[in-house]
């Protein structure tokens, strides 16, 4: 539904230049949740905001449904934007109209008379839960219900892509879960597809069928969510898996951390396990199986939409022939392991 | 104040008054329709907005403040030729309407700029996400959206053309600002100097509280 092919954009020119996207290749399938979730200045803003060119790319390709964006006419283009609804992080209501007249506007846009916004508009309102506030103005409401409106007002169009830039960032968790959850319904029951970008990874999580991790404008990893959790492939996505579950290396353990090996000390492991594996009583099994002790420094288990992810850190004291082996029979199994340092033992 | 004075000064007085409200009320309606204009393409070509366009901003700024930096006593003199190219005369109140217009327009452009400018570009960006074109924007967001900024640009604008009008009624306007010279200053009659002076505080006070009051209207803040 939406594809983008090697977008670059760069701001600026000369030495001054910010290349803020640096050929970004990115697919969402038709009806999908699509995320894409970096730290700030990643460059997530002008990503989305080059899929209704509203910031036009130095060069590359978009398609939305089937018609090539970047091709078109200042026509054209404005025709295409009604296929495609943008909500954003400040909403972008309009205060001077009341909820209804906010969810109208583009219909007014697009010269349909008022009979007919009527029946398009209060469906709409019914939708987002805001039929008992159509005559009030965006001061009058909470950041939750704005972003409703905004939401109402992007689908009175009857679009087939919904773009979210950072639609709940200026959201307290509790009205995040239920705007998340409002996504999700009209996903469901439109067959909208969605692209979203955040910062925030429980969006990613309780969402997106795919996310793309963004990391200095380009794109470094691309995966459906539950292998994202589960099986990152790129350092900077662990890291983010890592950031997000707040697993940490206790710091005292990180004091007596060294990176080699020397025959004294023991392996700390970073194990993460998938949804086969983590409701078996691996630990036990494997220190009876072999001789050895696992100390666990941090565990935490997740559920990530119909997927169950397990992270652990952990100490394996034995000798080194041994942990080794015990190492080489974890990679056997579904189970990834990372040795992330060595602690001196206490013998 | 009023008591003591004749009924041909009363009368005077009162014409004056009307004068000054038809100087004030046709220039203001004409410059505010102008400068609009003029304050939304100076809004809208300003280097990074939907319709840019940094020659034609550069060349309308300095229009504007080249208008705005004559002092309006010598802008009056100094477009003579072009009022009575205009209206045929160079004193009375239509002559007075020329310059009073011209004057305001720049002001009314700067403050109808400064308005715009506080309206959220988001806004706009979401406008333009929706397919909306370049007037749909103007007319559907932005003066909306700016509305009690404008009424307080259009409330600024007419008080000070009271002010400006009195000037203009200094060298042969007509209106309050000559009944105030010609009696008041150069006859020393204080009585009508004062009447004048209380019928435009007056006028201002009731100016600001209308505008004021529709500024509350407009506003959903
Ligand atoms: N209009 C602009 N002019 C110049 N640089 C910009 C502009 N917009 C964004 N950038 C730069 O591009 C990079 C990516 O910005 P952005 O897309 O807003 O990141 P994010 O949304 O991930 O925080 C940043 O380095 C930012 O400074
Ligand atoms: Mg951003």
């Amino acid at each position: 539904m939406i594809t983008l092919e090697n977008i670059v954009k760069t701001y600026g020119s000369g030495e001054r230049a910010v290349t803020a996207l640096d050929g970004i290749d990115l697919h969402v399938a038709a009806g999908t949740i699509s995320g894409v979730i970096g730290l700030s200045g990643a460059g997530k803003s002008t990503l989305i905001r080059c899929v209704n060119l509203l910031e036009r790319p130095t060069s590359g390709r978009v398609e939305v449904d089937g018609v090539e964006l970047t091709s078109l006419d200042t026509a054209g283009l404005r025709a295409a934007r009604h296929q495609i609804g943008m909500i954003f992080q400040h909403f972008n209501l309009l205060d001077s109209r009341t909820v209804y007249a906010n969810v109208a506007l583009p219909l007014e846009l697009m010269k349909m008379d008022k009979a007919q916004i009527r029946e398009r508009v209060l469906p709409l309102l019914e939708l987002t839960g805001l039929a008992s506030m159509a005559e009030r103005h965006p001061a009058q409401l909470s950041g939750g219900q704005k972003q409703r409106v905004a939401i109402a007002r992007a689908l009175a169009s009857r679009p087939k892509v919904l773009l979210c830039d950072e639609a709940t960032s200026a959201l307290d968790p509790h009205t995040t879960t239920s705007i998340l959850a409002l996504l999700k319904e009209i996903n469901q029951k439109l067959g909208l597809t969605i692209l979203l970008i955040t910062h925030e990874m429980e969006v990613v999580k309780t969402i997106c069928d795919q996310v793309s991790l963004i990391e200095g404008g380009k794109l470094v990893e691309t995966a459906e969510v539950g292998r994202f959790f589960t099986a990152p492939a790129s350092r900077a996505a662990r890291a983010f898996i890592n950031d997000y579950l707040e697993l940490e290396i206790p710091p005292e353990l990180l004091a007596r951390m060294g990176e080699s090996s020397d025959g004294r000390t023991h392996p700390v492991v970073r194990l993460t396990f998938g949804t086969e594996s983590v409701d078996r009583p691996l630990i036990s099994h494997l220190s009876r199986r072999f001789d050895i002790d696992i100390s666990i420094l941090q565990a935490r288990v997740e559920a990530i939409q119909s997927h169950t992810l397990g992270l652990m850190i952990a100490e394996l004291i034995g000798d080194p022939e041994t942990t080794a082996e015990v190492i080489a029979y974890m990679q056997s199994i579904d189970l990834d392991v990372e040795v992330i340092g060595h602690v001196p033992g206490n013998e | 104040m009023f008591l003591g004075m004749s009924e041909a000064m009363l009368e005077r007085l009162w014409q004056a008054t009307l004068d000054t409200l038809v100087m004030v009320a046709v220039s203001g309606v004409i410059s505010i329709l102008l400068g609009l204009l003029l304050g939304v393409a100076l809004y809208v070509t300003r280097p990074g907005r939907f319709l840019a366009r940094p020659l034609l901003h550069g060349l309308l700024g300095i229009i504007v403040n080249v208008g705005r930096s004559i002092p309006f006593i010598i802008l009056m003199v100094a477009i003579v030729p072009f009022t009575r190219l205009l209206v045929g005369s160079s004193i009375g109140i239509n002559a007075a309407i020329v310059p009073l217009t011209v004057a305001a327009i720049p002001f009314v452009a700067r403050l109808v700029e400064g308005s715009l400018n506080e309206v959220s570009p988001g806004l706009i960006e979401a406008a333009q996400s929706m397919g909306a074109t370049a007037p749909q924007i103007i007319l559907k967001v932005l003066l909306p959206e700016a509305r009690g900024g404008l009424i307080t640009a259009a409330t600024i604008t007419l008080i000070t053309l009271i002010g400006y009008s009195a000037m203009a009624g200094a060298v042969g306007a007509g209106g309050l600002g000559a009944i105030g010279i010609n009696y008041g200053y150069n006859r020393y009659d204080s009585a009508v100097m004062i009447s004048t002076v209380t019928i435009m505080v007056v006028l201002v006070q009731l100016i600001q509280m209308i505008g004021d009051y529709l500024v509350r209207k407009a506003q959903h803040k």
